[in-house]
């Protein structure tokens, strides 16, 4: 089977917009990737496109081009991207196309998600009572985590201090305000133990991707970036999971992103212990303390230690988040993982200026999480 | 004067209170697999049968974990009091069963702490415009004595 890399990357800058529509933000990225790959639209054969509040996204070809190019609608909450990017890779490795887009993008208004429970197959009482909210969620698992695990309350201000740090030295992100962990620790608690300022926000973006087959990558570029794996996973019975009114008892079932992450590494022959750089899904300080520990790249617990000595910071030994992650960057849901492989993209190369990691970066880990209890993993390398 | 009260669903707890019928969470247990589901579902979702039985729950448990709610939630489809007083939610592991997530009937976080004793209690959350209070189910910490 042919294998599907990576040429050309395309971010319209996450953030707010007015009277911008989301079809002109992804057309930029589009267009950014296109050029980046060194390629034109009439050349892209097919590809994926997601987004939440657009309803047909597909509409972009307006933008872009009538080609009559195959570019089909994809869906998946906030592991949406990558669906978009399996689809596309998937369609290079199969040989149905040589050269391929994935495409994301989103325009979310101000504040929380609302909508109702039935969206989920939840009874409206669910919402009416005031459950039906992902942020309890994520308190409540990171305050059971923290009781057993012992990680403090510094050690999730130390995240979210490090994700504004980073966007502060990236000049498409949203929330470029570095923040002292004691700023942080300062703001309103929103949902125990969580404050305001461990939330990542909606907000507004686009993100692209140019895909062709390996062996026609030195037409476009010196420095492919191999997709090695993607893994899709949804929740099974007793995990503990986002939008659940209950769940069975026993032994608690491993998060979908345990088994997405898994699946990822094994497909792609490579370890945690390959990992030379991380984008986690960071929707709070706390999502991305446990997904260090689900994806591989630590052991439950040790991210007090790893985060105290700044293990994940740029220069550190395991980088996680290096463009801000959705922290820094708001999270528009239809390109927020497009994001995530951009900035891998660009470390690999060597190209992510004040940010870059030092060393020579091999191998690169995305992973995506939300509701309703699903899970994307995506494993690139040089 | 009474206050009229209504449940916020039917067939989600016991209604109304009685002295002969306690209080209880109606959820239901699958008659091949005996998966114990919460609200009660027709189809099981580990067996995929489509055969339940209802099962009343237990009314006392532990909590597994909790958060606070500190800001209006959007509404809709929140209904509760526009002026918004903050509430926990939590969930609570009855033995056996299952693990059921609810509203706590203490709002401070500093006086929960996860694996204390809960039992099952209503509260009126909100009040409709012709005044009729809207009850749901909530847990309260045992040792706590509430009417």
């Amino acid at each position: 089977m042919t294998e599907a890399v990576i040429i050309g990357v395309g971010l319209h800058p996450f953030g707010r917009f007015p009277g911008k529509p989301a079809l002109d933000m992804g057309a930029d990225a589009v267009r950014l990737a296109l050029a980046d790959a060194g390629v034109n639209w009439p050349q892209i054969q097919g590809g994926y496109i997601g987004s939440y509040e657009v309803a047909n996204p597909d509409a972009i070809v307006a933008r872009l081009g009538l080609t009559g190019v195959p570019l089909r609608g994809v869906f998946n909450g906030c592991a949406t991207a990558g669906t978009a990017v399996a689809l596309a890779a998937r369609s290079i490795e199969t040989g149905e196309h040589d050269l391929a887009i994935a495409i994301g993008l989103d325009k979310h208004p101000r504040g929380a998600f609302a909508a109702d429970p039935s969206v989920a197959g939840i009874p409206s009482w669910y919402g009416q009572t005031g459950l039906f909210l992902t942020t309890h969620f994520f308190g409540m698992k990171i305050n059971r985590y923290m009781h057993d695990h012992g990680i403090s309350h510094e050690t999730l201000a130390r995240v979210a201090a490090k994700n504004f740090g980073n966007a502060a030295r990236n000049e498409k992100a949203w929330r470029r305000t570095p923040l002292s962990v004691a700023e942080i620790l300062a703001s309103p608690v929103l949902n125990h133990p969580l404050r305001q300022y461990m939330y990542c926000g909606p907000d507004e973006g686009a993100a692209a991707l140019v895909l062709c087959r390996a062996d026609q990558a030195h037409k476009y570029t010196g420095k492919p970036v191999r997709i090695r794996s993607t893994a899709l996973r949804s929740r099974r019975l007793g995990a503990f999971e986002v939008q659940s009114p209950s769940f069975p008892v026993g032994e608690i079932v491993a998060s979908p992103t345990v088994d997405a992450s898994r699946e990822a590494y094994e497909r792609a022959g490579i370890g945690p212990e390959d990992v030379d750089v991380a984008q986690l899904q960071d929707t709070d300080a706390g999502s991305e303390v446990i997904h260090m520990a689900e994806n591989g790249l630590c052991k439950d617990g040790e991210q007090e230690r790893l985060i105290a000595e700044g293990a994940t910071e740029i220069g550190g030994r395991l980088p996680v988040n290096t463009d801000g992650g959705l922290l820094g960057n708001g999270e528009p849901i239809g390109a927020s993982g497009l994001r995530q492989i951009h900035e891998i993209v660009l470390q690999l190369r060597g190209t992510a200026k004040d940010r870059q990691i030092p060393g020579t970066p091999r191998v690169g880990y995305t992973h995506l999480y939300g509701a309703p209890g699903v899970s994307a993993v995506t494993i690139l390398s040089t | 004067m009474t206050t009229t009260q209504k449940p916020v669903a039917e067939g989600l707890f016991t209604w109304p209170p009685d002295g002969s019928a306690p209080l209880r969470l109606i959820g239901s247990e699958c008659v091949a697999c005996a998966l114990v589901s919460f609200p009660a579902a027709q189809d099981c979702v580990r067996c995929a049968s489509a055969e339940s039985k209802e099962r009343l729950l237990a009314e006392r448990g532990t909590l597994w974990t909790y958060t606070t709610q500190n800001f209006r939630p959007p509404s809709p489809p929140y209904d509760g009091p526009e002026a918004f007083e903050p509430y926990a939610v939590g969930y609570i592991e009855l033995p056996g069963e299952l693990l059921v997530e609810a509203r706590l009937t203490e709002q401070d976080p500093e006086k929960l702490r996860i694996g204390q004793e809960m039992r099952l209690t209503l509260v009126p959350y909100t009040v409709q415009d012709d005044g009729t209070e809207v009850v749901t189910f909530a847990f309260a910490p045992a040792e706590e004595e509430t009417p």
